[in-house]
């Protein structure tokens, strides 16, 4: 009996799905290891290693998942809140770090330019105006979607398509090198940790403050459960709503200088490519429901990183990245599938039934 | 009275779309009447290259309709014009690989469609993962480019090589020829396409059904329709669409590759947006959707003409259009509302 509640106390923890889910994956990575005649717990080796160009620097595969995944647990804690306030998704979100990482490095090494070592404008500047070119994208997100009363998606459709195009145009269409050892810390090493997983914690630690400290966690959740009646108990729903696009789009920013430093350059073709959907497949995987009101931004991370736990591990399994999405799609339709409301009630009949006869 | 006044904003938005088409095809025509813009040839050629287009459209639109999106689309396309080259590639017969072609986005769809209507996840979601499914497969079929020529399907070749030629509008060139203006068969399947889904959304009872949906699911769920089989049937259509249209595709292409129609999802849905199809549902009508799939090729067309535009010049336009229009439907419903 003792047994069964500490279950079903397990499957009402928040956290259940997301952590469920990233054991599930390290599962899979011992049982492959072991099937290869490898150190089963060579997964969670972490060992220091000396490089050539960054010196000695933490290696292991659980330190790979956490540098390669920063982007989209940054990208993870703006959507979570996205959603939660609007109940709809911020697809731009890829393509403003395109737009972000094109226009710092534009600046960094002046318009037309394809390929420089020294900088054009202090690297600060380039770096804060990038930031910034993200915060007035979720600025006009946050307008179309609060001020407008337009659907989320498509408001944030228009930048969608147009914010890569426009980084195209500020690049002249050209891939932009800057090819300064200042510019490439943000995606290299901070002594000997990854910079981006510096990054992520600042991140976290700054917005969820932000949340707790102050009142708009709960401002949050309460426009996302009921905008109306969170209206009328006197907040401001819309600037909420249009607060939590602008840190949506100030976080693609960051995640967008963190993407180009780390191949030092501005790819607008492929910075960003199809982050929209791992973050909110990260959102989703951390248990929040996408139909917005309580949300877990501590599942949205545990989840960003699952996601790149199952691309490494698909990688090192052998599939190749243009065939990874298959078991992406996969895995999500299981987990919505299994959070759907008619098979969750279908379940909870069931077990009722199971209850009544036990009973009798 | 009100639901005159209804009628009329979207009327409104309709005459809007299609006076801006002509506007930007007027204006193409007299900015570049010297590199041939005026010539019947160019508008069929928007056609021609647009033909896939207009068939996901109007999927798109009878998606749209029923409050749901189908961002899938692009990525079916790319599966399926990598199935018809391989299989092609393989020796096997064109009409074959059409019918299995259309099998699949019967099956793709519905399965799409019974995830969205009967266990009601989010459609975005369910898209989501059937875009990457998609697009996994086309690699797992393939990771390269496959084309397909004359030696692998001789009759498939035929069809892409086939001129319906057009008894007016002809032009003599500057070598004296006199060149006769023709569309390819793919355009032919998407007018009849786009006109069968006209007459269905008008007058078939599934039809109804959908703007009944998409306009209020309980009430109509109240007046006794089936809310699940109706989505169902709506995801089912999409993907049919879709796969006609990736055939129309395929014929333009002759390819199949893993990156193809890259995006055409977002495409599609701008056209229909533009075309006056609200997200919210309810409201929408499939010419509109021609309309707008014929703005977005006008404009890729005059940046084309134009030949020193950048590349990316289409994809900001459009997207400025995009943001006109979503405004001017938002500000419609605000005045609505204020009435009420």
């Amino acid at each position: 009996m003792s047994k069964r509640s500490l279950w079903s106390k397990l499957k009402g923890w928040s956290l259940f799905l997301p952590v469920v889910s990233l054991l599930l994956v390290m599962a899979v990575n011992i049982i492959h290891d072991i099937s290869v005649g490898a150190n089963p717990f060579s997964f969670f080796m972490i060992t220091l290693r000396e490089t050539t160009g960054n010196g000695t620097i933490l290696y292991g595969r659980i330190i790979d998942i956490l540098n390669r995944g920063s982007e989209v647990a940054i990208l993870a804690i703006g959507m979570t809140l996205v959603v939660s306030s609007s109940a709809g998704t911020d697809i731009s979100v890829g393509s403003v770090m395109s737009l972000c990482a094109s226009f710092c490095c534009m600046l960094l090494a002046g318009y037309g330019v394809s390929s420089t070592s020294t900088l054009a404008v202090p690297l600060i500047v380039g770096i804060l105006a990038g930031i910034a070119m993200g915060a007035v994208c979720g600025m006009f997100n946050g307008t179309l979607v609060a001020y407008f009363g337009i659907q989320p998606m498509v408001a944030t459709l228009i930048l969608f398509s147009a914010a890569r195009a426009i980084g195209l145009l500020l690049c002249n269409d050209l891939i932009v090198y800057v090819r300064n050892g200042t510019f490439g810390i943000f995606g290299g090493y901070l002594g000997i940790i990854p910079t981006p997983v510096v990054i992520v914690a600042i991140c976290i630690l700054v917005i969820g403050l932000l949340l707790r400290k102050t009142a708009l966690g709960m401002y949050v959740q309460s426009v996302g459960i009921n905008a109306r009646a969170s209206r009328i108990a006197g907040l401001n729903s819309k600037r909420i709503i249009f607060l939590t696009y602008l840190i949506c789009g100030l976080l693609a920013g960051i995640a967008g200088i963190v993407a180009s430093s780390r191949i030092t350059s501005a790819d607008s073709n492929n910075i960003g490519l199809y982050f929209e959907m791992d973050a909110i497949l990260a959102v989703a995987l951390g248990g929040n429901s996408l139909g917005g009101g309580k949300f877990n931004l501590a599942g949205s991370i545990i989840g960003a990183y699952t996601i790149q736990a199952i691309t490494t591990t698909l990688y090192a399994l052998g599939v190749s990245s243009t065939q990874a999405p298959v078991f992406k799609a996969v895995i999500v339709i299981l987990i919505v599938a299994i959070q759907a409301p008619p098979l969750q009630a279908y379940f909870k009949k069931r077990s009722a039934a199971k209850q009544v006869k036990g009973a009798a | 009275m009100r639901r005159n006044a209804k009628l009329n904003s979207h009327t409104i938005l309709l005459l809007i779309t299609i006076v801006l088409f002509a506007v930007l095809y007027a204006g193409g025509c007299i900015a570049y009447a010297s590199k041939g813009f005026t010539h019947l040839q160019t508008f069929l050629n928007i056609l021609i290259t647009n033909a896939g287009l207009i068939c996901v459209t109007c999927g798109l639109t009878v998606v749209m309709l029923t409050a749901g999106i189908d961002i899938s689309v692009g990525a079916l396309i790319a599966m399926d014009c990598m199935i018809l080259a391989v299989g092609m590639r393989a020796g096997m017969n064109a009409v074959v690989m059409v019918l299995i072609v259309l099998v699949i986005g019967v099956l793709f769809g519905m399965f799409q469609g019974f995830l969205v209507g009967y266990l009601e996840i989010q459609p975005f979601i369910v898209t989501m993962a059937g875009m990457f499914f998609c697009r996994g497969m086309t690699a797992v079929i393939c990771t390269e480019q496959v084309s397909i020529t004359q030696q692998s399907s001789e009759l498939f070749y035929k069809w892409a090589n086939t001129k319906i030629n057009i008894p007016f509008g002809g032009y003599i060139n500057s070598k004296g020829k006199y060149l006769v203006p023709y569309v390819r068969p793919g355009v032919i399947v998407a007018l009849l396409l786009l006109v069968f889904t006209f007459f269905m959304l008008r007058h078939t009872k599934l039809g109804r059904a959908f703007y009944a949906i998409g306009g209020n699911a309980q009430s109509a769920a109240m007046m006794g329709l089936n809310v699940k089989k109706v989505k169902m049937s709506a995801y089912m259509l999409s993907s049919i669409f879709c796969s006609i249209g990736a055939i129309c595709y395929c014929l333009n292409t002759m390819a199949g590759s893993v990156s193809q129609a890259l995006g055409l999802e977002m495409d599609a849905i701008s056209s229909a947006v533009i075309g006056g199809t609200l997200l919210t549902g309810g409201v929408g009508n499939v010419i509109g959707s021609f309309f707008g799939v014929l703005i977005n090729g006008t404009i890729s067309s005059i940046v084309k003409t134009n030949g020193k535009l950048a590349s990316s010049w289409p994809n900001i336009l459009t997207a400025a259009l995009l943001f006109v229009f979503i405004v001017i439907q938002s500000v419609f419903a605000m005045l609505r509302n204020r009435k009420k």
